[in-house]
């Protein structure tokens, strides 16, 4: 009794609840939907938004926020795609490190905007997010990077793998949701981020070093949006100066509150945050098999996300609610 | 950790001519004092004494503008918080400083830097050690359990097992049983003398005279930033701690008669919520000036507060002008003619960014938009007129008010509440922070409010502003009324006496 009160009480247990409900209905009304094909195509849906939610999940712990994301993996992605193009003699698995290269960097300079001059990280990578997607533009000469200039290698990345033909960047997208559980439970610095966000103000009486975890927290999320920014390039075959990255912020963070990072910091776990997007993939996937054409798909997913929020809201307060008015009976 | 060994003779520290000045107000001078090893040290004083302002001295989270600090005789730079716990010296605040989304084990640890950056936290030593540390303490807490949601009580024993857990030898308690329940005061206390018999030194800060006689072995008393004593508590009786407080000299007053009290304008009966204070009965008459003394924390701020309706009482009832009132919300109390200036200017009186004319006109949306829309030259006109009663000195009506000084801030808050023209006029601190000059003019206009017929009832913790002003001071004392003074019998020692809280057989020292 008291170990299932434990595994109810967690905020995953609500989120789980509400995936496995929505496939439920889903399912009942096309039965296809309940089968490995889908599930490979929700998978295929979610490696980016699950790289992207890990950075966003540790600001958002560290009690800020990273809208700049999209243009992070778009400006990355753009660059990578460039030397592509441009040198096709360099051997293409440097990419992943000058993706992740260039996102750090352009995260570092949110990090250092936010730190060094006590900007609000809402405003400064709002500006950024605008910055970057111009700066892509511009390095790109507003062109695309198309299909061909893409290494075919890096293409089957998404497709395929030696390892039951699941595509390397599931494996990679579980990877990074991996090591960042243990960067937050396990290593030192990872609790210290909590700890901020927990609570800002006394954290500098307890000898966290404010800056420094706040410029990593930024720095990792850019990185994260560099390795997002190549698998785009991976997934899609191309990168396009307008629409690669553009509402990326969007999806992620809808997924990382869904998965219960708190707004207000210092609370959210890697496997909330896994299932969050999940759940959003899970809608995605099934809007065009429901046949819910293109035009109205951006206005249902933004309601799922809403109603999501609102159902998680509510039956946790009753739900811890009602178990401790039993436990006390 | 101990650089030099413990010699007997030498005190574990010493300070010696330590100063403190904020923004050029020098709050602590010259202190001298030394903490001896295996002792309960309490400083006492009024508030703003400097008492907490020192013990954040020696626990580095503030630096002393001058003098020097020695630890076992050997001078320290006690430069920040994690400096002082690395020298064995930790800060209890009153309200513990915790990371509530973290366990009770993490909180205890964090902040040790051993092991680097990108350490492995070990969770099973962190438990087991955290356990030990709970169980040398002799309390029962879950170490795994956030801190959220923990007791106040047991925030503290997590913060003393801290201070085990680096090995503290000297530990600083602020005011650490005002939120405790008596249970929880004798457990803190049974720890605290345990600390003490294994050589460490507890510094007890209290405004609790009957616990610090129970508790410490020397005490040192503080007034106005300067140390007055400091000697062995059986040395002292109560009524000379009292006077040690209170002692500066009586300076002259302008006592103007005020000869028209009239009818009963505001009266309260068991008025009481609990947590906050209980039964409290008083009257205040028209043209009456009624002080509210006590300490901080005594409850004074939540009876104004529960009478104007921001946080109404459970039980008693509030009567104006005769008429039975129920007041659930503040805009049916300035209906009725009740102003309320409130103690913290920063937080609940001034919008500060908005202009000194809308900060005036805040409370008489009816008057200067009679037909709902807004008319500036009404506006500016009523802003005008209070500006020149009030002498505000600004640059512009147009200004916002958060540049304009303490006491002109204050001023302009108290002449948005003159233009409700209220019948019942409640002042909580109002003049906490205003330069003397500016003091003075308040209290003339204070004098003239009462003298046109408006009941007042003063909140303040400055005797001497109590004494000049009231023609009855009212004392609360942890939520109760415990005296009204007429004012022909009103003294700083019978307003004190009557402040501290203090055990029941206690003779009063100014009887």
């Amino acid at each position: 009794m008291n170990a299932l009160r434990h595994i109810l009480l967690r905020r995953e247990a609500g989120i789980l609840v509400m995936i496995a409900l929505f496939c439920l209905a889903v399912g009942a009304a096309k039965p296809q939907f309940l089968t490995l094909d889908s599930l490979r195509i929700i998978l295929l849906l979610t490696p980016l938004i699950m790289i992207g939610a890990m950075g966003q999940m540790l600001v958002i712990v560290a009690r800020h926020v990273d809208l700049s994301i999209g243009s992070m993996l778009g400006f990355s992605a753009m660059v990578t795609g460039m030397m592509f193009k441009f040198y096709p003699e360099i051997w293409w698995p440097i990419g992943f490190l000058v993706s992740i290269g260039i996102g750090a960097m352009l995260g570092l300079v949110n990090g250092v905007l936010v730190t060094l001059f006590r900007l609000p990280a809402i405003i400064v990578t709002l500006g950024t997010l605008n910055l970057y997607r111009g700066l892509t533009y511009i390095v790109s000469n507003a062109k695309q990077i198309d299909r061909q200039f893409v290494p075919s290698a890096l293409k089957s990345m998404s497709q395929t793998s030696p390892v039951f033909g699941i595509p390397w960047i599931i494996f990679i997208s579980l990877g990074v949701a991996l090591l960042t559980y243990y960067f937050v439970m396990h290593t030192r610095v990872g609790r210290q981020i909590f700890a901020l966000g927990s609570n800002p103000a006394a954290a500098p009486l307890r000898g966290i070093a404010v800056t420094r975890v706040t410029l990593l927290v930024f720095t990792i999320s850019g990185a994260l949006s560099g390795l997002a920014g190549i698998l785009y390039a991976s997934r899609w075959g191309f990168v396009n100066p307008s629409n690669t990255g553009a509402g990326f912020e969007f999806q992620v963070i809808a997924a990382v509150v869904i998965g219960g990072v708190s707004i207000n910091g210092g609370v959210g776990t890697v496997l909330g945050t896994v299932l969050g997007v999940l759940l959003l993939g899970c809608v995605a996937a099934a809007l065009p098999l429901l046949g819910i054409p293109g035009t109205t798909q951006n206005a249902i997913y933004g309601a799922v996300i809403l109603v999501a929020l609102l159902i998680d809201r509510t039956v946790r307060r009753q739900g811890i609610a009602s178990l401790s008015a039993r436990a006390r009976a | 950790m101990a650089d030099a060994p413990p010699q007997a003779g030498v005190p574990l520290l010493s300070a010696q001519g330590i100063s403190k000045s904020f923004a050029g107000v020098e709050v602590l001078r010259d202190v001298d004092l030394d903490l001896l090893r295996g002792e309960i040290h309490a400083l006492l004083g009024e508030n703003g004494a400097g008492k907490s302002t020192f013990a954040k001295i020696v626990a580095g989270v503030h630096r002393p503008t001058r003098g020097t600090l020695r630890l076992n005789g050997a001078p320290v730079d006690v430069a920040s918080p994690i400096v002082a716990q690395k020298l064995g010296i930790t800060l209890i605040h009153q309200e513990p400083i915790s990371f509530p989304d973290l366990s009770v084990a993490e909180n205890l640890v964090l902040g040790r830097t051993d092991g680097g950056w990108f350490g492995r936290v070990p969770w099973a030593q962190m438990t087991r050690d955290a356990n030990r540390l709970m169980d040398l303490l002799g309390v029962r807490i879950d170490v795994t359990r956030p801190m959220r949601g923990l007791s106040i009580a047991d925030q503290q024993m997590v913060e003393i097992a801290r201070a085990l857990a680096s090995d503290s030898r000297l530990i600083i308690m602020d005011e650490p049983t005002a939120p405790l329940t008596p249970k929880e005061v004798a457990t803190l206390f049974a720890i605290a003398r345990r600390l003490r018999d294994e050589g460490r030194t507890i510094v007890f800060i209290s405004h609790r005279l009957e616990e610090v006689r129970a508790l410490c072995d020397r005490v040192t008393i503080f007034r106005d930033g300067n140390k007055i004593a400091t000697d062995t508590i059986g040395n002292l009786s109560d009524g000379d701690i009292i006077r040690l407080m209170i002692g500066r000299p009586l300076k002259e007053y302008m006592h103007k008669a005020r000869s028209h009290i009239g009818e009963v304008a505001l009266k309260v009966e068991g008025l009481t919520l609990p947590g906050a204070f209980s039964d409290i009965s008083f009257e205040v008459h028209k043209g009456e000036i009624v002080g509210l003394g006590g300490l901080v924390g005594a409850g004074r701020t939540d009876v104004a507060r529960a009478i104007f309706g921001v946080a109404p009482a459970a039980a008693g009832t509030v009567s104006i002008d005769g008429k039975r009132v129920t007041i659930s919300d503040p805009a049916q109390a300035i209906d009725l003619g009740l102003a309320f200036v409130p103690e913290d200017r920063a937080t609940a009186g001034i919008f500060r960014t908005l202009p000194v004319e809308q900060n005036i006109t805040a409370a008489v949306p009816r008057l200067i938009a009679p037909s709902g829309f807004i008319r500036r030259a009404l506006e500016k006109a009523m802003a005008m007129d209070s500006v020149r009663r009030m002498s505000i000195r600004l640059a512009s009506l147009r200004q916002p008010i958060g540049e304009l000084s303490g006491g002109n801030q204050q001023k302009a808050i108290l002449a948005r509440w003159l233009l409700t023209d209220p019948s019942v006029l409640i002042l909580d601190e109002p003049t906490r922070g205003i330069d003397i000059g500016v003091k003075a003019e308040f209290y003339d206009m204070i004098g003239e409010l009462a003298a046109s017929g408006r009941a007042i009832l003063l909140i303040s913790s400055e005797l001497p502003e109590l004494l000049a002003l009231c023609d009855r001071i009212l004392v609360m004392s942890e939520g109760r009324l415990t005296a009204d003074i007429p004012r022909a019998e009103a003294t700083q020692e019978a307003i004190m006496s009557a402040a501290v809280p203090r055990a029941a057989a206690w003779e009063g020292a100014a009887a």
